[in-house]
């Protein structure tokens, strides 16, 4: 009985003066991190409403060509498996927010989102974030829409 | 039993009351416990927090720039600048080797001592940090977005670039000397008794791009055989003018212990270099041979060159009068440090009794008097009474160096007595003093040198530690205690063990150099000629033989991974682009038996390591900066064969 009050009065002490200045990097619980059911059709990121992309521009699927020339193609094919997945068909089989969403967000992308989670325990590397512009982004999801559609790789 | 339960009240009763003075009081803040002396929690710095200050440390014997965050004395960054640095590359690399060259050829270490920030106004600005090399006489710009050695100039006709980086009021000019004179035509052979009649000593100005940062030597003063030993920048006031101290007026060569402390005084040399500046423009200096090497970070290929120089302009002081003035000074003097309004100059008489402080206002009066004791070379030697301000008596023993809070406060380090004093400006008397650990040389004020100082931090350096940290055998490691002296006395805070041998340190607000900092190099503007954006353009080529390897870096390959086709005796460059452009995500490179160093390649950028394969066989590369969980696969292979043999040159990665 003495201990129990004496455990009492202890927190209630040390409660009294906890730490007042709690600091904004503590952790946030991942079990907390319910996605919405656009994330999770689209991917977490900077694109967090439906988008009408319109018709396929060859102008800028050709300066997506650039792009994925010099910050994806060390990792991806069109059509085999290589560091990371194949991206002939990815148009086909994602949504573009979500194409969009992986390049500029990959990090919380492999870690908060299913498919991102399931994409990393398959290829074991992180895919990192290049310094892609949203412009670019729209670029290169272009250039792969224009393979899908075509087959024409427009870096030949 | 009894007492147990008497021990339970007790405890009980004292939580009740701690509880109780909680509720009534409120918790224990901040400041009570600043008031409590409670050192610990003022250089506490939590985990993601940031330091409110950068300090640099010249590296000393190490050659090197260490970077340390104040108040709590982490280190951040260790910064090679005229030591090959075998943990980055720096020095190993072909992009960074030319910053090494001198005319004496490449020299892989010198002795760093005094950084300086680019100054505008006066206060340190967050864009270039200079240092001196004091053995084979250089000066260094280090770029403060990138924390690199990006320049280093080569002081020719000079023995020993002691009194140096000091950086004129907005960055017109880093200057630097001669600490032992020497002949002034460098490759004169003479016998080394004929000191008085073929000796002399150099003031080197060096000017500084206001845009570029690129320094140039722009001309040097011709100056009696002293030797030249620190020096100091006007401020305010005295802006135009710069100040050196001199010991050896005796002319000694040899057993200077004792040879040069014979004089009573020796001098303050005071500079106007805006006056020699005009000089030397009107065409009053001569043109006079030198070889000396410039060596620039080229900015659109990132590759340093080097530029040799054959001639100087030299001002002689007969040729140009009213510019340069001899302060007599006691004794031996060592720091010579001008106080917040440009002033006071204050010289550390390192074997004097007293804190000589001199007035500049006084200083030109008595220049307007011709207040002169006699004429040295053109150069006249002012009376003592007529500079001096005042003498701070008892100062300790040795006293070397000075700076100063704002508030009318000034501390000086002394040596032999290993302590720090502080006094008035106002009365010239000691009003503080404080141990360091041990045997203190430079100390720095958080701004201490500048018009504008934060009067926080003080940090002495010291030369030994003996006992204060856990033993590493005879050598230590030097330390530098952080003092508070915000109040009225000084207090210890830390201290903690450095690298190299700094001596002195500059420091300025984190946030003048932290918004600035470069995270990456942007690969669009990667102009290195050898550089591969695109993985498909990696690829070997050979041209007799020299191979040149263009590869890239990418978590967690590197492309090409197979090479076949190299023979012993070729000479192999890897040319390796880090395609990453993420912050932070280095890649490193080393391939077994090469004779040099590994290379460390930020993302965006392009680095070049030569390999001189010499016997066949098998010889795996790898990542040698952990990138990601895959680290360990980020490997390849080159197949070494026969000097005739003729498998040919074939490079894959991942096809089979």
């Amino acid at each position: 009985m003495k201990k129990a009050i004496l455990l009492i009065i202890t927190l209630l002490f040390l409660a009294a003066c906890g730490n007042g200045d709690e600091t904004a990097d503590d952790a946030e619980d991942p079990g907390s991190g319910e996605l919405t059911d656009f994330e999770l059709e689209h991917g977490i990121g900077p694109i967090d409403e439906p988008l009408e992309v319109g018709d396929i521009n060859l102008d800028r699927a050709r300066a997506g060509a650039e792009y994925f020339d010099s910050r994806c193609a060390s990792c991806h094919r069109m059509e085999q498996r290589f560091v990371g997945p194949p991206l002939g068909n990815i148009t086909e089989n994602r949504s573009h927010e979500f194409v969009i969403n992986f390049i500029l967000n990959p990090e919380e992308m492999t870690q908060k989102h299913p498919v991102g989670q399931a994409l990393l325990q398959e290829y074991l590397t992180t895919m990192p974030y290049q310094n892609v512009t949203e412009a670019q982004a729209f670029e290169i999801l272009d250039f792969l829409r224009h393979y899908a559609d075509t087959g024409e790789d427009l870096r030949d | 039993m009894v007492q147990k339960a008497t021990l339970w009240k007790v405890s009980t009763i004292v939580l009740g009351i701690g509880l109780l003075s909680v509720l009534m009081y409120g918790c224990p803040s901040q400041t009570d416990m600043l008031d409590s002396g409670d050192a610990a929690s003022r250089v506490y710095v939590a985990p993601g927090e940031y330091d409110e200050y950068y300090t640099f440390m010249s590296g000393g014997y190490s050659g090197q720039l260490s970077v340390w965050g104040l108040p709590s004395g982490r280190m951040f960054r260790n910064i090679p600048v005229f030591s090959q640095d075998p943990e980055s590359g720096y020095g190993y690399s072909e992009e960074t080797k030319p910053l090494l060259m001198t005319s004496y050829g490449f020299i892989p270490w010198d002795d760093s001592h005094h950084p300086d920030f680019s100054h505008t106004d006066g206060m340190p600005d967050g864009r270039w940090m200079f240092i001196n090399a004091n053995n084979t006489p250089r000066v260094a710009r280090i770029d403060l977005t990138s924390f690199e050695t990006v320049e280093t100039l080569e002081l020719p006709n000079t023995g020993g670039n002691h009194a140096s980086s000091f950086v004129t009021e907005n960055t017109e000019y880093v200057i630097g000397a001669t600490r032992f004179s020497i002949p002034y035509d460098m490759d004169e052979d003479v016998p080394i008794d004929s000191y008085k009649e073929n000796f002399d000593g150099s003031l080197s100005f060096i000017a500084v791009d206001p845009e570029t940062g690129e320094m140039s030597m722009d001309f040097q003063i011709l100056m009696p055989p002293y030797h030249y030993d620190l020096g100091r920048a006007g401020k305010g006031i005295s802006a135009d003018w710069v100040f050196f101290t001199t010991y050896n007026t005796e002319q000694a060569h040899t057993l200077l212990e004792i040879n040069a402390s014979e004089f009573d005084k020796d001098y303050v040399v005071a500079v106007n270099w805006k006056k020699a500046r005009d000089y030397v423009r009107e065409g009053r200096a001569q043109t006079v041979p030198a070889n000396y090497y410039h060596n620039l970070k080229d900015k659109e290929s990132t590759i340093a060159v080097s530029t040799v120089h054959d001639e100087v302009l030299l001002l002689d002081p007969k040729d140009a009068p009213d510019m340069i003035y001899f302060l007599p000074t006691p004794k031996s003097p060592h720091g010579v440090d001008i106080d917040p309004t440009g002033e006071y100059i204050v010289a550390g008489g390192k074997l004097a009794t007293v804190i000589p402080v001199h007035s500049f206002s006084s200083m030109l009066e008595a220049i307007e008097n011709e207040a002169f004791e006699e004429v040295i070379n053109g150069i006249p030697v002012l009376e003592y009474e007529s500079t001096i301000a005042g003498e701070v008596k008892n100062p300790g023993l040795g006293p070397l160096h000075t700076e100063f809070d704002g508030d009318g406060n000034a501390y000086t380090s002394v040596y032999i007595s290993s302590e720090i004093v502080k006094w008035s400006l106002d009365t010239f008397e000691v009003t503080d003093r404080i141990d360091s650990y041990y045997s203190i040389g430079h100390l720095m004020i958080t701004g201490g040198d500048t018009p504008n100082p934060d009067r926080k931090y003080m940090i002495g350096l010291t030369k030994t530690a003996r006992d204060r940290f856990l033993p590493t055998g005879p050598k230590q490691l030097h330390p530098a205690q952080l003092y508070d002296i915000s109040g009225e006395n000084m207090e210890l805070l830390l201290d903690f063990p450095t690298i190299g041998e700094p001596h002195y340190a500059q420091a300025i607000r984190a946030d003048k150099i932290r918004d600035n900092i470069k995270q990456i190099y942007d690969l669009d503007d990667n102009h290195h000629p050898r550089a591969v954006k695109r993985t498909r353009d990696a690829r070997v080529e050979r041209d007799g033989d020299v191979v040149r390897v263009y590869m890239t870096n990418m978590r967690s390959h590197f492309t090409p991974d197979n090479i076949e086709g190299i023979r012993v005796g070729d000479e192999v460059h890897f040319h390796l682009t880090n395609i990453e452009q993420d912050w932070d995500m280095v890649h490193g490179f080393a391939i077994k038996g090469s004779n040099n160093a590994e290379v460390l390649i930020a993302p965006g950028e392009t680095k070049t390591i030569v390999w001189h394969p010499e016997r066949t066989g098998i010889f795996p590369f790898y990542c040698t900066a952990f990138c990601s969980a895959l680290h360990q696969e980020m490997q390849g292979y080159v197949r070494v064969s026969a000097a005739d043999s003729d498998v040919p040159l074939t490079w894959k990665t991942g096809e089979e």
